[in-house]
């Protein structure tokens, strides 16, 4: 599509100049160059460590999972915060929403509590729609309010679907069905879906050749080798939603969006229907939140409250802010940085310092210090990595917003158009004002190629 | 289509000369926009107050008064951002009175604001593609579908062409690329009033577009708008400066507290004791 829109265009404008327009394409190698550059990072710490491969693999498996959800979650938010500028920090409640609703369609008739005991597939439509229509009930009071107004409404009812799901009176419900209260309701597990295509016809042939060479090429066992066709499935995932929202950055829709986020009475005094815009857009976005939450929730056996915890929401808008809001490839490359160096990478690092030298840790901090010990301080911070991972958290955040408030990529680079935007070259051109038009491009953002 | 030709301007000065109590009785043969018994209050401030008036079609108005006249709260009842308690505003003949920002400027009547609302996170040519009306890549599915995205493709070229076009009439065209929140307060009133013509509207009102704007943009943008009322644009402008309105605006409109002071050719205006009270702060 991209490149019959250079075709079209040099051939309609006989225009010389080369496209400067972004492409999906460029955009996607600097997402895989990042990813590049982790994995061998990562392997090289640990091989340098020498920790075990398979361990090495199989974190490097968990950080492209946890990478994929968390790209999801930020592109998702990116839609409603970074292009739109709807502040949602009710992300988790509409993955609930649609974790809860695939776990009722997929659970067992026979579970406790029951479901429809339908398969996978059909149980991903189903949240994904319930997780849109979440989206737009809330919208339509929602979006009638002040900005700041419209965040907490979405706070709400995060916490109101959090609590609901916690809730005694619907653990069981007539007929057997209901949320399971506290504990939960237990489904079968999203990666079984792996399984499921294997039993269809050419999905199954194709995973089945897939399997058969990470098992027989690689070494890699065979449970293993169906958690990272998953975790395929999820990258595949993350490119056609990627996708999706660049097709719509650039476009007169994605114009609107960024407009309403500027100032929106300016833009209705243009003539634009922002109310229609941004229903249709949160409504999107949800139903986007509703898919992350399901192919990262679903992979466990059981679904409680306790995973729809506001936290949730924090990661997936730290994941947005350190790729950058507002840009599309930020926001993927923002999800796999934070999952990579953030979420799990403290304790790979605890894994790598183990290894080389014997951790004594004492009890408290207190006996660390007053320790004769000279390491004793940062024996026991290691040991801690779990909970200093929050304070690293912490600190990312702060030098980002103080060095680099615009994010890794640099912000709103994006321009919103469905064409080429520079000159179209005509024979009354002046020499002054190409001259100025090409030096003011350098510092604009289109010349990002 | 500028078809006030002197007659018209001189029947004008009669009515105005003759009947100066009751300013909203002046006919206007050929009126684009009517505002007729406007009536808008804030708590116990009433804003608007019994406001009537019409603008000639074709026609530079200009809109004066001192600070709290209610010249800004007319401007937004007109376009939609404020709701009229009483009173209808009536566009080329349709009743627009309630009506929301966007369906007025889709009627063609398009405003700027008195401190620029360009987008500042967006290019200039962004913000320029962003006005015009009726897009078809402005549905979501139009933008994403790939069977229904060729005629976005197409129009998004047609207005690409016309939105430099516009920018190089303005001569800000060298600014194309550059953000909107690094132009400058003047080059913004140049965008916003260019953006505000890329919707192909009926009619402009400008509040205050001259507004912190030096010397030189000030006559490139009065040079402009001139240039477009030749091509048939009706202007209503707010304005403070009372010389650049006697000197550029066909027909004067005075709003004090609330309401029309008077209305007539600058001549008579400036010949206005009650006018030049006002501006002094008298009791009228």
């Amino acid at each position: 599509m991209s490149t019959e829109t250079v075709a079209d265009s040099d051939g309609e404008d006989n225009a010389p100049a080369p496209m400067v327009r972004p492409s999906w394409f460029a955009d996607i190698g600097r997402i895989a160059a990042v990813v590049a550059v982790t994995y061998v990072f990562f392997m090289g710490l640990g091989l340098l460590a020498g920790l075990n491969v398979n361990f090495i693999m199989s974190f490097l498996q968990r950080i492209t999972f946890y990478g994929a959800v968390f790209a999801m979650g930020a592109l998702a938010l990116n839609l409603h915060w970074g292009y739109t500028g709807m502040f949602n920090i009710g992300v988790v409640g509409f993955m609930g929403v649609g974790v809860y609703a695939m776990s009722f369609v997929t659970a067992s008739p026979d579970a406790s509590p029951a479901g429809l005991g339908l398969p996978i597939p059909v149980g991903i439509l189903v949240g994904f729609l319930a997780a849109c229509l979440a989206g737009l009930v809330i919208a339509l009071p929602a979006l009638r309010v002040r900005a700041d107004y419209f965040a907490i409404i979405t706070l709400g009812f995060s916490e109101i679907i959090r609590l609901l799901a916690v809730s005694g009176s619907l653990r069981t419900l007539p007929g057997g069905y209901g949320t399971g209260g506290g504990s939960g309701i237990s489904a079968p597990r999203t990666d079984s879906v792996v399984s499921w295509l294997q039993s269809k016809p050419v999905t199954g042939e194709l995973t089945d050749g897939i399997i058969w060479a990470g098992v027989n090429l690689g070494g890699v066992p065979d449970s293993v080798m169906e958690n990272y066709v998953y975790t395929g499935i999820l990258i595949g995932i993350v490119i056609l939603i990627f996708l999706l929202l660049t097709r719509i950055a650039y476009s007169p829709f994605g114009r609107v969006l960024k407009a309403i986020r500027e100032d929106e009475l300016a833009a209705r005094s243009l003539g634009k229907r922002t109310d229609r815009a941004k229903v249709v857009v949160f409504v999107l976005g949800c139903g986007l939140m509703g898919l992350a939450g399901m192919l990262w929730l679903g992979k466990r056996t059981l679904v409680t409250p306790n995973h729809i915890r506001p936290i949730w929401t924090f990661y997936i808008f730290v994941a947005l802010i350190v790729g950058g809001a507002g840009s599309n490839t930020g926001s993927v490359i923002g999800g796999f940085v934070f999952a990579a160096f953030v979420y799990d990478g403290p304790d790979f690092l605890k894994r790598v310092i183990e290894s080389f030298y014997e951790v004594q840790s004492p009890p408290t901090i207190a006996d660390a210090f007053v320790s004769s010990n000279p390491l004793a301080v940062i024996d026991y911070l290691v040991n801690s990595m779990d909970e200093i991972k929050y304070i690293i958290l912490g600190l990312v955040l702060i030098v980002l917003m103080i060095k680099r408030p615009q994010g890794l990529l640099g912000h709103r680079k994006e321009i919103a158009a469905a064409v080429d935007l520079s000159r179209p070259s005509t024979p009354s051109d002046g020499a002054n004002s190409t001259d100025e038009s090409a030096t003011t491009g350098s510092a604009g953002g289109e010349s990002d190629e | 289509m500028s078809s006030a030709d002197s007659p018209d301007l001189e029947s004008q000065r009669d009515d105005a000369e003759s009947v100066d109590e009751d300013a909203s009785a002046r006919s206007v043969d050929d009126a684009v926009l009517e505002v007729s018994n406007l009536h808008k209050r804030f708590g116990g401030i009433v804003a608007v107050d019994d406001t009537s008036f019409s603008v000639e079609r074709g026609s530079i108005t200009g809109l004066i008064g001192p600070n709290g006249a209610g010249k800004s709260t007319t401007f937004n009842c007109i376009t939609g951002v404020y709701e009229p308690e009483d009173g209808s505003v009536t566009f080329d003949g349709t009743d627009i009175t309630g009506w929301e920002p966007h369906q007025v400027a889709n009627q063609g009547l398009v405003r700027t604001f008195q401190i620029a609302r360009e987008f500042p996170e967006m290019t200039v040519l962004e913000n320029m593609m962003l006005a015009p009306k009726d897009q078809l890549g402005e549905h979501l599915w139009r933008s994403v579908l790939p069977g229904a995205r060729g005629g976005v493709v197409e129009q998004e070229r047609e207005l690409r062409d016309q939105a430099w076009e516009t920018l190089e009439f303005f001569e800000i065209d060298h600014l194309a690329e550059e953000y909107a929140m690094n132009l400058s307060g003047g080059q913004r009133k140049l965008l916003d009033l260019a953006r505000a013509l890329q919707t192909d509207p009926e009619m402009l009102m400008l509040d205050e577009p001259m507004a912190g704007v030096n010397p030189t943009l000030e006559e490139k943008i009065l040079d402009r708008i001139h240039a477009l009322r030749e091509d048939g644009y009706t202007f209503l402008i707010v304005e403070h400066d009372m010389d650049l309105i006697m000197e550029h605006c066909e027909h004067v409109i005075v709003m004090h507290q609330g309401g029309v002071l008077d209305e007539g050719t600058p001549e008579v205006i400036q010949s206005n004791e009650q006018v030049i009270e006002a501006y002094l702060g008298g009791e009228v």
